[in-house]
């Protein structure tokens, strides 16, 4: 028998431990390749998935995949960003933590798009990148890069593994490090020789790191001076970000604000947190926020701010946000707190253990002048479109909500499209609502989507990816990966043959000097594209052939359907908060007419 | 091992360092800004206890540099545990500023502890090698003026002299001052080490 038999054997019989994940894993003294230590450890890590790009360096990986049979499912990505993404999107719709493994070099400079974009948006992901062997390591080798180096500031932490005894134990700090706290990205760079060197395979039950701690409960002393400041206040107001859906603490939340009869405001990544057909709901604020929430914020007397971060585009010209507003911020990062905006009252903790905390703190509220006034701005400008025979992106929108009733995950791409995805649905759920908020991705929504679908029971949500013509094209190539795969993604293109939201800048801020943003000449067919890449491809050029073009697509349920929805390209995104104005600048569609 | 600070609940903002935010707030409400309030900017110098790694250093010296903050001097040496370093940062800006650089560094897996000695009895060293031309003549001049600095001479040939000077950064600084009136050829700092006074005392 030969050695390569004696470790496949013993390698077999340690596959008993396999179903206990996160448990202690031993191999009884025998030695594994660092390849094999590798897959026992995702294994036992309970890891479901990975998106994945085989080459040199992760060769050895790819061979002990193939004859281990390992009990996660590795995708064969068609481009290592679209494998990011993929992860991105399996975290943020499962809560679990996304897995992508891609070889060195390019392979490592692909990812990176996807790092930061993870990192931007606090999603847990571990991404092992392959690295020629450790004496070649600063010699310019084939297919060498520095990816510690490249991705040190887009990542929550990062190793380079040099001792084939520290792999496990480093995949088990990986992957506790991306989820835990707020979570983020985490790069494990592997060597070629110690993916082939041996060690006795130990998974490790449990882990310390010395220098890392993150806050659980709330201060009672800060719960106290918050819930004394609720009491004080007329005209509350829940602002709520990202964390709470990474926290899972809609349901909690939803409590607290009905108890003290608070109106939400959500964040581009809150949508979910709070169900948007309350009535204490008010959307979404900030740039392309709805007129009712920014008018929300710049009158209310105490914002409690739940997982949000004040980013610019919530804030606008920050000196003159929410200017009659004391500030509590719940948030799990200490660096997060007064970074932008100085809190009044912070708390540092689990955004869903200190709501837990604060509930039983707080008394019924009566804020029923308050909630009379947010109805008048209401009804002074609701969301709305026009409806005058063409085909307007936000009309398809509104039909995707009316197909599905609100359940279903959506996940849109960057720009236009994801601004009337964002405004025009109606969220009721946490973790259906996925975007590229952060880093603005184009080009996440058709792998994210993807990845959604992956992470699914059977009989789950639709998966509604909406994407632009522009953004689709960037990462088209996992088309193929969701046909061969039979997922049915509904993939709505919001065609104007534009970069339309630089174009909306362009006419607003820049006298209609289009510049290089016309993609006539160099879009494709998309109903052909999709059918090359065995999918169904429908398309869609007047309102009343709306609905059926999505009843149609329904009815496909073995591979994605394409919706080439050819939208007038005039249309814009109100209302909007020019950038860097304050606020109570925002331009409001009827606002635009009149001009 | 003092996780402590990880922990610690950031209070209310500083009184005395106002944001743009809260100043036009205060306008818009016509409450007065308090006369000599300001956003001063102080020099803080600041111990790191790291991971005794490469990247450790890596990632810290990164973050100044993504985030856009100011690092004047970095030193780095064993501490007392071998498995760790102790670095010592000096950097410039407001309270805001230098509670987001103590908060970020502290969010570094590999930042074991992060302390603002300056706001505390501490004691700065900085070494310092200074190479000056000298002939054979000047040489008892010139050493009687190290003297009162307590430099001593580490190297001397037919026509330069090296000195090496530690004490506080204002010290080094008076000293190459007065070297300026010689012909300096070389001169070499250390950067700063830092330590609490009382922190021996604490645990």
């Amino acid at each position: 028998m030969n050695i390569a038999t004696k470790v496949l054997e013993r390698a077999t019989e340690s596959r008993t431990s396999k179903n206990a994940p996160k448990g202690e894993s031993h191999t009884g003294g025998g030695l594994l390749t660092g390849a094999e230590i590798f897959i026992r450890s995702l294994e036992a890590e309970g890891v479901e998935i990975v998106f994945g790009y085989p080459g040199g360096a992760v060769i050895g990986i790819y061979d002990t995949m193939h004859r281990l049979n390992p009990t996660f499912k590795h995708v064969l990505v068609r481009h290592e960003q679209g494998g990011t993404h993929a992860a991105e999107g399996y975290a943020k719709s499962t809560g679990k933590v996304g897995t992508v493994l891609v070889t060195s070099g390019p392979g490592a400079t692909n990812c990176v798009t996807g790092i930061a974009d993870a990192y931007m948006d606090s999603i847990p992901i571990v991404v092992f990148t392959g690295q020629v062997p450790t004496k070649l390591i600063g010699n310019d080798a084939f297919q060498e890069c520095d990816t510690i180096g490249v991705t040190r500031s887009i990542t929550k932490h990062s190793f380079l593994v040099r001792d084939v005894n520290d792999l496990a134990a480093t995949i088990k700090k990986a992957y506790y490090i991306a989820r835990t706290g707020r979570p983020g990205p985490v790069v494990v760079d592997l060597p070629k020789d110690v993916l082939m060197a041996t060690a006795p395979f130990h998974y490790p039950a449990s882990i310390a790191i010395r220098g890392y701690s993150f806050a659980q409960k709330g201060n009672k002393n800060q719960l106290q001076i918050a819930s004394d400041m609720i009491r004080a206040s007329k005209k509350p107001l829940f602002y709520v970000g990202g964390g709470a859906i990474i926290a899972d603490a809609a349901e909690v939340l939803t409590r607290v604000a009905r108890r003290i009869n608070a109106p939400v405001t959500t964040t581009l990544h809150g949508l979910g947190a709070f169900p948007e057909n309350d009535s204490l709901s008010v959307g979404m604020l900030g740039m392309h926020g709805t007129w009712y929430a920014n008018k929300a914020v710049q009158n209310t007397d105490l914002l409690i701010a739940v997982g949000a971060r004040f980013d610019d585009r919530v804030t606008g010209k920050i000196e003159a946000w929410a200017p009659h507003a004391k500030i509590i911020h719940i948030d799990i990062d200490p660096a997060c707190i007064s970074k932008n905006v100085p809190a009044d009252c912070p708390i540092l903790g689990d955004v869903k253990l200190v709501l837990e905390q604060l509930e039983p703190l707080v008394e019924p509220k009566d804020t029923s002048e308050w909630l009379k006034q947010i109805d008048v701005w209401k009804a002074e400008c609701p969301m709305s479109f026009k409806s005058d025979g063409k085909l307007r992106p936000q009309e398809i929108i509104r039909a995707l909500r009316d197909k599905t009733g609100g359940h279903a995950t959506v996940v849109t791409d960057v720009g236009q499209n994801q601004m009337w995805g964002a405004q025009f649905f109606t969220y009721v759920h946490p973790r259906t609502h996925i975007t590229s908020g952060g880093l603005g991705t184009m080009g996440f929504s058709l792998p994210a989507a993807m990845g959604v679908a992956f992470g699914q029971k059977p009989g789950g949500l639709p998966v509604i990816s909406i994407n632009g013509d522009g953004g689709v094209l960037m990462n088209i190539q996992e088309l193929g990966v969701a046909a061969a795969h039979k997922l049915p993604l509904k993939v709505v293109i919001l065609n104007n043959s534009y970069l339309g939201m630089v174009r909306q800048w362009q006419e607003l801020f820049h006298e209609e000097r289009y510049s290089h943003t016309d993609l006539t000449p160099t879009n494709p067919d998309f109903v052909k594209l999709a059918e090359a890449f065995n999918c169904v491809g429908l398309r869609c050029e007047r309102p009343e052939d709306i609905q059926s073009t999505i009843d149609a697509a329904w009815e496909v349920t073995d591979r994605p359907v394409v919706m080439d929805f050819k939208v007038i390209m005039e249309e814009k995104v109100f209302p909007m908060v020019p950038s860097g104005a304050t606020t109570d600048e925002m331009i409001t569609a009827s606002a635009e007419d009149i001009n | 091992m003092n996780t402590q600070t990880h922990f610690a609940q950031p209070t209310v903002v500083a009184k005395q360092t106002l944001t743009p935010q809260q100043i036009f707030r205060k306008q818009v409400a016509g409450e007065s800004l308090h006369p000599g309030v300001s956003d001063s900017v102080h020099r803080h110098v600041l111990t790191v206890l790291v991971e005794n790694t490469l990247d450790a250093l890596n990632r810290v010296a990164n973050l100044f540099s993504q985030r856009g903050f100011n690092l004047e001097s970095v030193s780095m040496g064993e501490a007392k545990d071998p498995s760790l370093r102790r670095m010592t940062i000096v950097t410039i800006g407001n309270d805001r500023i230098i509670a987001q650089v103590i908060r970020q560094l502290n969010n570094l897996i590999d930042t074991i502890e992060v302390e603002d000695v300056t706001l505390h009895d501490h004691v700065e060293r900085e070494l310092c090698l200074v190479q000056v031309r000298c002939s054979a003549l000047e040489r008892p001049v010139l050493i009687s003026v190290v003297d009162i600095f307590r430099a001593t001479v580490v190297n001397i040939t037919p026509d330069s002299l090296t000195f090496e000077v530690t004490g506080p950064p204002a010290k080094i600084n008076a000293f190459i001052g007065m070297m300026r009136d010689y012909d300096v050829l070389e001169v070499a700092r250390s950067g700063r080490v830092a330590m609490r006074r009382e922190l021996a005392f604490e645990h």
